[in-house]
């Protein structure tokens, strides 16, 4: 006999909640944490900027900063104001397009922003482009070929590359390919109007990089998922009607595993965002990464609470994302009685 | 060699000798190191030789001496910021598994908050607001990482508070003292022994991260992070000065890896089964 | 071909990456048309030796002797290729639960039709209509649409069948069939084997049956191999087996069986002092009710059992007089007071007085604490007692339950089931209580061990004077321990009596089913069974 059904023991009111009644409700659901998530994280952001130690104003002058020039300041930038209203303020300039003035370089953040957040997500994309098809293969052969030495290659190597930081995997590429080969450029310069081709060339390193670095994450995280599936009983079943290995992991686990993998490859995608920031500063490549450490190192805290908010609502999405996609591959969801 | 009463496999035994030497290091800089940590000893760098193993660095110091010396600040740094972290995660955790209810899914609420954004993205804001010093970066990094101990903590004894022998001792009358002391704890500490491990290279990464933007440990001190920082201009003239630090760094997280790798592979054994 | 059985296995050796035989120099032989049945208490080897006649073993194990003859063949000497050839095609294993052997991502047509199309013995569309065949001589709902259902929306029951179904899906020779039934609840296990055995009979397969239930594998199996220790105790036809059996093993789990057909002690009618009392009691998960409504009363020195299949809500009535669930409705009064509804509310003396005793001994022992720290912790709680007159103590509490004093400075994880079932007794009397609930005490533990444990809680009963309360599925066990019985049904009381009076009531429609459902070690019952099923 089957144990007897415990009596749910802590009671999760939010459970039954969430996976209470049907995937559109879940979906429906966990879109709206999304937003909430996204709400409470610019609030925090703005928040906790504006009221930890240190005046924008006091800051802004340096050494000019005479009573009357700060109060004359404080007034222009609003600062008399109480910090939720300047958050809603802010908010509702943001939905807008308003950013707000850089402190460093007076311009509006926007123009600054926009045109390196296109750069960042190009580089992103090329990265992904790569680097998940390449995973998803690579994670799939090494679990097919498990013990044997190339999966053992493959492990080993994916192990010393997740270990290394980021940026020497790519002084590492810069020595070989640029330094001493010369095949490629080490700095990712671009500018708008470049060529397409002169473009990807400048971006080649950078995009090798932050492929690796990815790659590597994502091969040893489909493998595993693959792997954990493989002790499931009805892959015993399915080796017991006489199936071979290669079938039983394509027709029976890969469908199993296509919510866990997915999940995986949106939270690398996510992680490469952030991994972005070191590659940019590493290869000198105008992103949005490389503008928010200048505006950290500047104290500019206009732009880095622009940068910020930008940052969480790529992470949210993508995980966001990954939940709802995972939700919808799972089988027993997806067919409910 | 056995540890948790579980043979040590060869990978985490390479994974311990590593680690005991880097310590090992760490401790004995200032009898091994071959120069001081801020003498300027030679041109600005110089290529590896007898007198310089390793070279120099950008301002002509001995760069296996700078290297020893900062082995000191980087584990510092990266166990403190460890330490606070575990602290503060597992505290948190049990108490909000224990308590349950409306604070536990508050305190769940803000961890998911926190954690919806990237470790490296918070802590560039944070030490924009605060300036960069060592221990605004260890309770920076402690702080954040703690929200993913947390998580685990949390997970763990709630999967623990639903085994039957902990409800025998609940139904018995015991405090919650005795339940996280003696029954909860013991049966925790593998999967947080193997937590430890993975969240002091994470913390490793980011503080190397941060320090690599500048943004980390500030001169005359630096850690490993900040060596590569300092060092990058060698780069283009076809130096290896950045790669040493940048090496130690990849070995040292590799080391941990290994350990860690084996904790997990003794951790998903049942407990009490001796072999 | 002729010549040959169809299987035949000799001087089998199965052993595990430690060292350890899993399987000891086992033989058997399979004529067409014949039923093997193997029988065993858990770790005995007979699953392992299913396996083998697939000449599959479970990861960590190897098979490392003897010889594996399909018609004269010896799969050992194949490699793996030529072996999967075998698998499914020629000899198809039927799994003890279907729930978590098909794939939850799959239609059961697609898992069906695999074996066929992959083995290339049919087209799609051949095993298709054999599948839709196969659906109907089970009996199974809707034949022709049934196979486009995923697994989780049909019943275990209806799982168990498509199962079977799997297994013929490529008219193999052989069926293996390790604990088809084990998993259901009893009355729906007398479908599934009802319909096996047509089904072995009408396509002429043989089969090889692993049960651990003596019972059932006498309604199927021509002859019966009796394992211990993975090596074979006693052989032979399935009748000479249960009625004359030759070894001491065999005639111990044939008298066990008999036992539980018959009450071990006479019912006191007396009913002395009242210590609890449930008044119509309700308890809610949620907006679902659990319970609702059940009443009845427990004496000391008396064994009330409740028994119910899976969901009628009889674990749930333990819970709630232990106060890990509140009762939403109703009274529970404990010797004359009221009972707070959870368990926070009591007071330590209270918590004493009533003990659980769980089903899983292995989870219901802290892994990082000895055995004297397990039993000495409520006598520090409760009694204040430490060091000496603690240990002593712990030793006494030992003896009682007929381990050895060292076993306090063990770790569970050192015990096999049954002695740590009589360390979570040691536990509980160790509170000095008045009513002790046993939630499925022995469902986990084998047969021979259950009954030990069963005659020790007997024994404490007659020389402490504890009251039980039974949670349990078996009759058997109600039979041999039970002075009253509550019987429950999808939450609700179905009746209360005593035990006599109870099993008295064939007539009653659940009742009725639920006794005439558990098989008795007859080889003719189950034929009985359905003729008087018939009759009615």
């Amino acid at each position: 006999m089957a144990p007897a059904a415990r009596p749910g023991w802590p009671p999760e009111p939010l459970h039954l909640l969430l996976y209470g009644s049907g995937m559109a409700r879940f979906i429906f659901s966990r879109l709206a944490i999304g937003l909430v998530t996204l709400f409470v994280v610019s609030a925090l952001f703005y928040l906790g900027t504006e009221m930890l130690p240190g005046d924008v104003a006091t800051a802004i002058l340096g050494q000019s900063a005479t009573p009357a020039n700060v109060a004359k300041l404080r007034l222009s930038l609003g600062l008399d104001q109480p910090s939720w209203l300047r958050f809603v303020n802010w908010l509702w300039g943001c939905l807008h397009g308003d950013l707000g003035k850089s402190l460093a370089s007076g311009r509006p953040i926007a123009t600054l922003l926009l045109p390196r957040l296109g750069n960042t997500l190009f580089l992103a994309a090329c990265a992904a482009l790569i680097a998940v098809p390449l995973a998803l293969t690579l994670g799939i052969l090494s679990a097919l070929h498990e013990g044997k030495a190339t999966d053992r290659a493959s492990s080993a190597l994916s192990l010393g590359i997740i270990s290394m930081p980021e940026f020497l995997v790519g002084y590492g590429l810069i020595i070989v390919l640029s330094v001493h080969l010369g095949w490629l450029p080490s700095l990712g310069t671009v500018f708008p109007g470049m060529a397409l081709g002169l473009r990807l060339k400048a971006m080649a390193l950078p995009i090798l990089t932050l492929t690796l670095v990815v790659l590597a994450h994502m091969l040893r995280m489909t493998r595993a998922t693959i792997l954990a599936e493989m002790a499931a009983p009805y892959v015993e079943m399915a080796r017991l009607k006489g199936l071979d290995r290669r079938r039983i992991i394509l027709a029976h686990i890969l469908p199993n595993a296509s919510g866990p993998i997915i999940a995986v490859v949106l939270l690398n995608l996510a992680y490469m965002v952030a991994g972005a920031v070191v590659v940019e500063t590493v290869f000198v490549y105008p992103g949005i990464g490389q503008l928010l450490v200048d505006a950290v190192t500047k104290r500019d805290l206009p732009t880095v609470q622009a940068c910020g908010l930008v940052f969480a609502i790529v992470y949210v999405g993508l995980n966001t994302g990954a939940d709802v996609l995972a939700l919808v591959f799972n089988p027993r969801l997806r067919h409910r009685r | 060699m056995k540890l948790f009463g579980s043979r040590l496999s060869t990978p985490a035994l390479i994974g311990i000798a590593l680690l005991v030497a880097i310590v090992g290091a760490g401790l004995l800089a200032p009898w091994i190191a071959p120069y001081g940590e801020t003498d300027l000893v030679g041109d600005v760098w110089a290529p590896p030789s007898l007198a310089f193993p390793l070279g120099t660095d950008n301002l002509g110091r001995d760069m296996l001496s700078r290297l020893l010396f900062a082995t000191r600040t980087t584990l510092t740094v990266v166990i403190l910021s460890t330490i606070v972290a575990f602290a503060l995660g597992v505290a948190i955790g049990f108490l909000s598994a224990l308590i349950g209810g409306l604070i536990d899914q508050l305190i769940s609420a803000l961890v998911n908050v926190i954690m919806a954004v990237p470790v490296l993205i918070v802590a560039l804001m944070v030490l924009a607001v605060l300036g960069t010093s060592v221990p605004v970066l260890i309770l920076t990094m402690g702080i954040l990482e703690a929200t993913r101990v947390y998580r685990l903590a949390r997970a763990v004894a709630n999967g623990l508070i639903v085994q039957e022998f902990v409800r025998i001792a609940a139904l018995r009358g015991e405090g919650w003292r005795w339940i996280v002391w003696r029954e909860i704890l013991p049966n925790a500490v593998p999967a947080l022994v193997a937590e430890f491990g993975l969240r002091f290279c994470f913390i490793f990464l980011f503080v190397a991260s941060l320090s690599f933007l500048g943004l980390g440990v500030q001169p005359p001190f630096a850690d490993w992070g900040a060596m590569v920082h300092d060092n990058t201009a060698a780069i283009n003239l076809g130096g290896l000065a950045p790669f040493y630090p940048a090496a130690a760094i990849a070995v040292t997280t590799i080391a941990v890896n290994l350990i860690v790798d084996w904790l997990l592979s003794v951790h998903a054994r049942p407990a009490g089964i001796k072999e | 071909m002729h010549d040959h059985p169809l299987l035949d296995i000799e001087n089998l050796v199965v052993t595990a990456t430690s060292g350890t035989r899993l399987v000891d120099s086992v033989s058997l032989k399979l004529e067409r048309g014949s039923v093997l049945g193997l029988i065993g208490e858990s770790g005995a080897g007979k699953s392992t030796i299913a396996l083998a006649a697939l000449a599959y073993s479970r990861p960590g194990c190897h098979i490392t002797g003897g010889t594996i003859r399909h018609g004269g063949v010896d799969l050992m000497e194949l490699d793996e290729d030529a072996r999967r050839a075998y698998r499914g095609a020629r000899i198809a294993y039927v799994a003890q639960s279907a729930a978590a052997a098909f794939n939850p991502a799959l239609t059961l047509m697609d898992q069906i039709c695999e074996g066929p199309v992959r083995h290339g013995l049919a087209s799609r569309k051949d095993a298709e209509a054999h599948a839709v065949e196969l659906f109907t001589a089970l009996d199974l709902p809707d034949p022709a649409r049934f196979g486009r259902r995923y697994p989780h929306q049909v019943s275990g029951g209806q799982l168990q069948r498509a199962m079977v179904a799997m297994a013929m899906s490529c008219r193999p020779d052989i069926l293996v069939l390790d604990e088809p039934t084990t998993a259901l609840d009893v009355t729906t296990q007398i479908e599934v084997l009802v319909l096996l055995r047509r089904l072995i009979r009408d396509q002429q397969v043989a089969a090889l049956y692993v049960t651990h239930d003596l019972a059932v594998v006498a309604q199927i199996a021509d002859r019966i191999m009796v394992l211990r220790h993975g090596k074979l105790v006693e052989e032979g036809a399935t009748a000479d087996v249960l009625l004359r059996p030759t070894t001491d093993y065999a005639r111990a789990l044939v008298a066990e069986r008999t036992a539980a057909r018959s009450a071990a002690f006479e019912v006191e009618d007396k009913r002395p002092e009242t210590v609890l009392v449930l008044d119509h009691v309700d308890v809610s998960y949620g907006p679902k009710k659990a319970v609702s409504g059940v009443s009845f009363s427990l004496s000391r020195g008396e064994t009330v059992a409740v028994i119910g299949e899976s969901g009628s809500g009889k674990s749930t009535i333990a819970y709630s007089i232990a106060g890990l669930v509140s009762a939403s409705g109703g009274e529970i009064q404990f010797d004359g007071g009221d009972l707070p509804p959870g368990h926070r509310e009591r007071d330590r003396d209270t918590l004493r007085r009533i003990q659980l005793v769980y089903q899983l001994p292995d989870v219901a022992l802290n892994p990082r604490q000895s055995i004297g720290e397990i039993i000495g912790r409520p006598l520090t709680f409760y009694f204040g007692l430490r060091g000496e007159a603690r240990s002593a103590r712990v030793g006494e509490l030992l003896s009682l339950v007929g381990l050895p004093v060292e076993f306090a400075q063990r770790l569970p994880g050192q015990l096999s089931g049954g002695q740590k079932q009589r360390v979570c007794i040691a536990r509980a009397l160790a509170a000095e209580p008045d009513v002790v609930i046993c939630d499925e005490v022995t469902s986990a533990l084998d047969p021979l061990v259950a009954e030990e444990i069963l005659k020790l809680l007997h024994r404490l009963q007659a020389e402490l004077g504890l009251a039980y309360l039974f949670i349990t599925h078996d009759l058997g066990i109600v039979r041999r321990i039970g002075h009253r019985v509550v019987v429950l049904a999808n939450g609700k009381m179905v009746a209360d009596g005593t035990t006599a009076e109870i099993f008295a009531q064939t007539d009653h429609p659940y009742i009725g089913k639920l006794i005439a459902s558990v098989p008795e070690l007859d080889t003719g019952w189950l034929d009985r069974h359905l003729q008087e099923r018939t009759a009615s």
